[in-house]
């Protein structure tokens, strides 16, 4: 309380400080329980500095005009503590107690299908850019709008780049290994429609636990069934484990595609092991998208890196795209009414540094592709899809003896 | 799960390198149920803060690894400066509950274990941690049966570990303190033993076994801020099994388990590894229990 109470006091310091030249600057209040502490920390980390870096540079621009008056914008946050019963309690307080009457996401798909109820009984809009599962998109939610392609587009990629690569694709022999959690599970879901598609056998199909420690059952099983293609989502602790394990036991597999690796930074702490994984991301600072505010991708990863001191994950990226889409709602619903804002949020069709962005009826943007990386020479390079690939896609892996 | 159970046959490798596999993890795990037995059998505290010691250890080899030392110095290392932790805690607050009802002992180090893991996570954030030994794989059988060195030299550690600590407590001045102390408190201090003493070594002792079990972890698989409570029911159970006094018996259950363990997991699906786990300990202690009443029964 006496941190918003300071904030917001520094808030009308800085209004009446730019009173000169922006007479009578409005405040938009939007607020956000993300995960500042917990178990997803430092995602929850990445989320907050995505939203504040978007804030910053559209008050930096003069905020956001609502029928010829200037506002800013500013954040109240909370820390939901990584828990979904926390994180809901946090928005009904934000909603209830606090007046905010426009919501930025938390992180992590859970979280948000905790809060989504909460927003959607209120009637507040909420903008997400951390919640892919697919779940959230078929429960007819009208208040929720999310930045990122949903979970089951993750791997798919992966499996079409396998079908490509072999002259017949249904010769191919897929190893899956999914913890089992809502978001993997969306992952599991899209490759095994593209892997049926494409006539793949599936020879291995396991569920990793929440608590994953080890993955050398799998492994082993790998290497008797010799599979063609190994698919391993786990958010961190998968992506870790899997290049980490691989290496240990000299696993051959032509083709490994994995999840959250670049926020595992495998290539940062696995070096050589790591080399021609393939990793999904929402986001690349490689890509060629650009907007006005924050000018192309690669301009916006090098003000992230400027800005925090590191490199600009994916995670804040979709975040900083959330702040702006609301943004442009302002601008277009001409009204600050929540009924308004959130019709005006459902016509979005906008072009971002981070991708389009065009919500369906159900909310969730359905005009931006999933990318792969291929980790090559230490640094992660896009190969798929085509149009944005930076390099060709080495396959096979070279076997570890010939390393 | 049938199709790995006949995995199993079609590749009699496979069982090799399972059960092999296994074996050597036990080891890890018998490295921490040793501590646990000293302080359960010399303090009579059911120590719950078990697994977040050994994931403090991980976190000392990780560090040093990260300065720049070599990664099997992390193992001396973690064992010292967990030694000191654990030293610190008795003094600060397992000191307190001694002698008190072992309820008060258990919510204690209940309450501990949700504070490292905490500060743990606020001072090592969330992430997955794990340190690369550089030591490679052992391959035979044609590449069937994997071996990392990490896990063979944590066994040869472990055992080693074991055994110091079996000849410790049989010949060392303090080793025999501790023995006596365990067996009869009152007795000991009339016989000039400071059992204070005693018990802060002993829990000293067992910081540092939990932080070279840690060390060894963090080389072998990985390591965050909330892994430690698997950690605590192997040690629980591995005790349970073997019983307080018995370092042999400690060694050989933690083995047994880490086998178990793998094929259960290899066989069931990796998802059910810690569902196993914790089943095994319930059918242990209705095992336990009814072995107990029958003693019972035919003394009285």
């Amino acid at each position: 309380m006496r941190h918003m109470f300071f904030s917001l006091l520094v808030g009308a310091a800085l209004v009446l400080g730019g009173a000169a030249e922006a007479e009578d600057m409005g405040t938009i209040r939007l607020g956000a329980a993300v995960s500042l502490t917990g178990k997803y920390s430092s995602n929850g980390a990445f989320t907050r500095n995505g939203y504040d870096l978007a804030v910053k540079r559209i008050n930096e621009e003069g905020g956001v005009t609502v029928r010829g008056k200037p506002y800013k914008l500013e954040i109240v946050y909370y820390d939901d503590e990584s828990t979904p019963a926390r994180g809901a309690q946090l928005v009904e307080r934000l909603i209830q107690q606090d007046g905010v009457q426009y919501l930025l996401g938390p992180y992590s798909s859970g979280l948000t299908e905790a809060i989504a109820p909460v927003t959607e009984k209120y009637g507040v809009p909420m903008v997400e850019a951390n919640g892919a599962a697919v779940s959230l998109f078929r429960k007819n939610y009208r208040y929720l709008f999310a930045v990122l392609s949903t979970t089951d587009q993750y791997l798919r990629g992966a499996v079409d780049l396998a079908a490509k690569v072999h002259d017949d694709p249904s010769k191919v022999r897929v190893a899956m290994a999914f913890e089992n959690d809502p978001f993997s599970q969306d992952v599991r879901e899209g490759v095994m429609e593209d892997t049926a598609k494409h006539g793949m056998k599936v020879v291995i199909d396991d569920k990793l636990p929440p608590e994953l420690n080890d993955m050398s059952a799998t492994l082993t099983k790998a290497r008797v069934l010799k599979p063609d293609l190994l698919l391993l989502s786990g958010h961190d602790k998968g992506a870790a484990l899997a290049v980490r394990q691989v290496a240990d036991q000299r696993l051959n597999l032509p083709m490994m595609a994995l999840t959250h690796c670049d926020s595992a930074q495998i290539a940062e702490k696995f070096g050589a092991a790591a080399e021609y994984t393939l990793c999904a991301a929402q986001w690349a600072p490689t890509l060629k998208y650009s907007d006005e505010l924050f000018g192309s991708a690669a301009d916006y990863a090098a003000l992230y890196e400027e800005t925090y001191g590191h490199p600009a994950p994916y995670q804040a990226a979709e975040s900083s795209a959330a702040v702006q889409v609301f943004a442009d709602a302002f601008e277009r619903a001409g009204s600050l009414d929540p009924k308004a804002v959130r019709d005006a949020l459902s016509a979005t069709d906008m072009m971002t540094f981070y991708g389009p962005i065009k919500f369906d009826e159900t909310g969730k943007n359905v005009s931006k592709p999933t990318v792969l990386f291929q980790v090559q020479g230490g640094s992660y390079v896009v190969v798929y899809p085509q149009e944005f690939a930076e390099a060709d896609f080495i396959w096979p892996t070279p076997a570890w003896s010939d390393r | 799960m049938l199709d790995n159970l006949s995995l199993f046959f079609q590749y009699p490798s496979l069982a090799a390198d399972v059960i092999v596999n296994g074996l050597l993890i036990g080891a890890i795990f018998a490295l921490a149920a040793y501590g646990m037995a000293l302080v359960w059998g010399v303090l009579n505290i059911v120590n719950v803060v078990q697994g977040e010691l050994v994931v403090l250890g991980g976190y000392v080899t990780f560090l040093a690894v990260q300065a720049g030392l070599p990664p099997l110095l992390g193992f001396p290392l973690s064992a010292a400066v967990m030694f000191c932790v654990g030293w610190f805690i008795y003094r600060a607050i397992i000191f307190r509950v001694v002698d008190k009802d072992i309820f008060i002992s258990i919510l204690a180090t209940f309450g501990l274990s949700i504070l490292f893991q905490q500060l743990a996570n606020a001072v090592f954030g969330s992430d997955v941690r794990t340190v690369d030994a550089g030591l490679g794989s052992l391959h035979l059988f044609d590449g069937t049966v994997t071996l990392s060195y990490v896990k063979l030299l944590a066994f040869l550690l472990a055992l080693g570990a074991g055994l110091t600590l079996w000849l410790f407590l049989r010949h060392a001045r303090l080793g025999q303190a501790i023995r006596a102390t365990a067996q009869n408190p009152r007795a000991a201090r009339i016989l000039g033993i400071d059992t204070n003493r005693v018990y802060a070594m002993t829990y000293a002792l067992n910081g540092a076994l939990c932080g070279a079990a840690g060390s060894l972890a963090v080389m072998a698989w990985t390591i965050h801020p909330y892994i430690g409570l698997p950690y605590t029911v192997r040690s629980f159970m591995v005790v349970v099994v073997a019983g307080v006094g018995n370092v042999a018996g400690v060694v050989a259950a933690g083995l047994g388990l880490g086998a178990l363990e793998n094929v259960a997991g290899f066989v069931f699906g990796v998802e059910f590894q810690i569902a196993f786990v914790f089943g095994l300990m319930v059918v242990i202690l209705v095992w336990r229990n009814a072995m107990a009443a029958r003693k019972r029964s035919y003394l009285e």
